[in-house]
């Protein structure tokens, strides 16, 4: 019984850990499922978690605070999309140009945060709390339904675009746009509108992984909150091959390492002895994991496992 | 039906004073077209002579500078492909706009403003009914994937899509330039039970022959201009190649008699090897090849012909087997060492971009890629790789504005004029080239033939894969037929005939000529 609770327990933190590199990595695979590359993920990230973190310290209303970080990292993709969609600049450039944007917007208003922590209100409507029968189901419900409510909503969100590639028109269509935009067009679908919705979509829950992160998680702010959770997450979008529903796996296996990590701070018990281990080589596992993950990702070859096949391209009707 | 009565009635689609530019280039220049209902009209032109721009203004995709559209009666101007799917209007392209990775029932729901939730059975039944609607056999596992097609069934489901969206005009774009005959034979069937419907159907082709077999109507355009709309039973194919390429031209292949060298050139024995998932697409290949003659390759798309063309070139690995060019074992060298050792290769793959060219560099660049190794020193001398390109340009009669162009913008044939002029300009010992002609004109192919005998005369060991049987007897100094990775035969193209060698690619040997007349309608070509 000691067992299954401590497991429970230990769940419980990888759900709360990799909850934002979920949003954010479902964030990168609404863009790249329509052919953007977006490498700005971070950057949206820091948006939606600095502009909320300042709402919610400032006038302490916890949906405000949700409504400032989202607007914030849209505002974000908003850019991006204009200037890789309408006007065709390279995607990477931009996405890293939005990345560095973000982060300096964030440190900026994250001058007079430091060390402030959150009004009560805020933790009272975002923190923990058990959702009616959900709660009661076993394992699950104590994993996902005894947590912040952004927990669960981000697996149902993961769900909910699964079944919108698979099952719906406008779901293939996207596909269709990320693999071939040429054929999109041709079959009557409106390229630019689709990948506008689509990187706007993306960065909303971007925006959101980061309101999860300053308003939830941390609850306290400080700079370069994310700590690299957007890069894991463009990393996250290649192991999940482009699946929403392996996006989760991808995002609570980060979650593991990281919990992992902070278990061990005190130690490592060993026959009886405690190994110290250095924090900063604990700190890097996440990040040696997902590059150990990304290798081996690249061993399987199979057609359905490539990225969207115009990845990263522009489009333009007339071109050769 | 004649001239006149196509004269009285309305015609369906009408396009007038069309104008299109791309930068400097002028791709049509006051271009009129006009089709029926119930009609199929070919558009007949050189390569690059702006059949496919006029084609894409009609469907949408590119905007005329001037010029005006009616369809069904109808002035249009269409915004998007979407506008043009909405009046009817469906094209199959030159390159199909095809997603592989998904099936054959998504792609052609496509776009369709269907169901927000995708229901399965209903599309397939869908689909199904619009195709027996128009007598057409789906013949497709709709829940295949587009890679695990080939491109004559991709073709059936750019078609099927067009029929599905409701197309009342059909256009195709070189829908035969990578198609077996039998293939093709399935296409024509397609296309004129979709003339009994009504349809209006435009089709694009260089093979002349097609043309006097299925067209009604042919329009001629030259260099971006209209030339001429003829009635198909009122012309014949010498005329229609004189309006299009604005001369008379010499359909004529002259053979010389070989004179062979002394020594081989090269020697391939035994030659084996592994293709996709592991299945032996080479079961022990044997032949010789002298210097001074054009060797010829036929055989059924997919029996051999890329595997040998790459196990020599260094591109693929062999099993076993050895291939000894000039008395020296080359197998296991890299594809520079034998590029350097005087072995040209020029394969224009399905696709037809060809191979081993970079479609977003300028031609300079793409000539320098192969002649830079002969030049020593850090720096490119792009002063020497323009003057190439130059040549190469001239010789070959490649229609481009200036050596500078990137390549990816000139049309097709000239792409592939620029492939083989850059190979033979290396001035090899063995020249290979695969399928040279897919694609290309009459002018050019003719051209390509005229050099290809050149070379021969000139010494140079010609491998030459080919398509048409009729141009393969005609060229080759000897014949090899293959079939599923194995020769069936050497043959003397001035003693046999082309239903002998459709047998033995058939995989039929040793069968006397009589039992190849009982079998004469399923003669293919390759
Ligand atoms: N999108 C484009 N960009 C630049 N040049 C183009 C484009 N499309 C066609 N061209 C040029 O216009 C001319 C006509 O091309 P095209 O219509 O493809 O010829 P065809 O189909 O008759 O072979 C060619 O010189 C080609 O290089
Ligand atoms: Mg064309």
């Amino acid at each position: 019984m000691e067992a299954y609770t401590s497991i429970l327990l230990f769940l419980q933190v990888i759900a709360m850990l990799g909850t934002h590199v979920l949003f954010a990595t479902l964030g990168g695979i609404l863009c790249e499922k329509a052919g953007n590359l977006n490498l700005g993920l971070e950057g949206l990230m820091l948006l939606g978690a600095s502009f909320s973190f300042y709402v919610a310290l400032n006038f302490g209303n916890p949906w405000l605070a949700l409504a400032a970080g989202c607007l914030a990292s849209l505002a974000g993709s908003l850019i991006y999309a204009f200037l890789t969609i309408s006007l065709r600049t390279n995607q990477v450039v931009t996405g890293l140009a939005l990345t560095i944007f973000g982060t300096g917007v964030s440190s900026m208003l994250g001058k007079t945060m430091a060390g402030v922590s959150l009004p009560a209100q805020i933790t009272a409507t975002f923190g923990a709390r058990s959702l009616p029968l959900l709660s009661k189901i076993p394992l699950l419900g104590p994993v996902l339904f005894q947590q912040s409510p952004f927990v669960p909503a981000a697996v149902a969100t993961a769900i909910l675009i699964y079944l919108f590639y698979t099952r719906t028109n406008i779901g293939l269509n996207t596909r269709i746009i990320g693999e071939n935009p040429g054929a999109a067009d041709a079959s009557g679908i409106n390229v630019t509108r689709y990948k506008y919705f689509n990187v706007l979509a993306g960065g909303l829950l971007c925006g959101v992984g980061g309101v999860y992160l300053s308003c939830v998680y941390a609850g306290i702010w400080q700079n370069e909150l994310t700590a690299g959770a957007g890069w894991i997450a463009v990393a996250m979008v290649i192991f999940s091959i482009w699946n929403p529903l392996r996006a989760i796996a991808g995002a609570y296996l980060f979650g593991a390492v990281r919990g992992i990590g902070f278990k061990f701070q005190g130690g490592i018990p060993f026959l009886g002895m405690k190994l110290m281990v250095n924090a900063q080589i604990l700190d890097m596992l996440p990040y040696i994991t997902t590059i150990l993950v990304l290798l081996f990702i690249n061993l399987r070859k199979k057609k359905e496992y490539n990225p969207p096949a115009s990845l990263g391209n522009s489009y333009f009707r007339e071109d050769r | 039906m004649t001239a006149d009565s196509y004269a009285d009635k309305q015609a369906y689609v009408r396009m007038e004073g069309i104008c299109k530019a791309f930068g400097v280039v002028q791709a049509n220049r006051n271009v009129g077209l006009e089709v029926c209902q119930g009609e199929i009209h070919a558009i007949l032109g050189e390569n690059g002579s702006g059949k496919s721009t006029l084609m894409n203004m009609l469907t949408g995709i590119y905007t005329p500078d001037a010029g005006r559209i009616w369809v069904g009666g109808q002035n249009v101007q269409f915004a998007s492909p979407k506008d043009a799917i909405d009046h009817g209007v469906g094209m199959v392209h030159q390159h199909f706009k095809l997603v592989d990775v998904l099936t054959v029932k998504e792609n052609i729901i496509a776009g369709s403003s269907a169901n927000f939730i995708l229901k399965n059975k209903n599309i397939s039944r869908e689909i199904r009914e619009t195709c027996s609607r128009f007598g057409l056999d789906v013949g497709l596992n709709l829940d295949k994937k587009i890679y695990q097609l080939s491109v004559g069934e991709k073709q059936r489901v750019e078609i099927i899509k067009m029929l599905f969206r409701g197309a009342k005009v059909l256009i195709l774009d070189e829908p035969t330039a990578v198609l077996t005959p039998q293939e093709t034979a399935e296409l024509f069937t397609i296309l004129k039970r979709m003339r009994q419907q009504n349809c209006a159907i435009i089709i694009i082709t260089h093979k002349l022959h097609e043309v006097m077999e299925i067209s009604d109507r042919v329009t001629i355009l030259r260099r971006g201009e209209y030339i001429a709309t003829v009635d198909t039973a009122a012309t014949n194919a010498q005329a229609l190649t004189e309006m299009m390429v604005g001369r008379a031209i010499d359909m004529d292949i002259r053979r010389q008699p070989a004179q062979l060298s002394a020594e081989p050139v090269m020697e391939v024995k035994g030659l084996r090897a592994l293709g996709q998932h592991g299945v032996e697409s080479l079961k022990g290949v044997d032949f010789t090849i002298y210097g001074g003659e054009i060797l010829g390759v036929a055989g059924i798309a997919g029996s051999g012909q890329k595997e040998i063309c790459e196990i020599i070139a260094g591109l693929a690995k062999a099993s076993s087997g050895s291939v000894v060019f000039q008395g020296e074992e080359i197998l296991g060298l890299s594809p520079i060492d034998i590029l350097r050792k005087g072995i040209s290769m020029s394969f224009v793959p399905e696709d037809r971009l060809g191979m081993g060219l970079v479609a977003g560099m300028d031609i300079i660049s793409n000539v320098m890629l192969r002649s830079f190794q002969k030049k020593k020193g850090l720096f490119l001398d792009r002063a020497f790789g323009k003057k190439k390109a130059e040549d190469i340009v001239k010789r070959f009669e490649v229609s481009t504005p200036s050596v500078r162009h990137v390549l990816k913008k000139l049309s097709g044939g000239n792409i592939q004029k620029v492939l083989l002029g850059r190979e033979v300009d290396l001035e090899p010992a063995l020249l290979i080239t695969a399928y040279p002609v897919r694609g290309l004109d009459i002018g050019a192919s003719y051209h390509v033939y005229h050099v290809l005998n050149q070379q021969k005369e000139a010494g140079v060991a010609v491998l030459f894969i080919g398509e048409d049987l009729d141009v393969l007897l005609q060229i080759c100094d000897r014949l090899m037929v293959i079939h599923d990775g194995q020769v069936m035969d050497i043959l003397d193209p001035a003693k046999v005939t082309k239903e002998d060698v459709g047998l033995l690619m058939l995989g039929h040997k040793g069968e006397s000529p009589a039992a190849a007349d009982s079998k004469q309608e399923e003669v293919p070509s390759v």
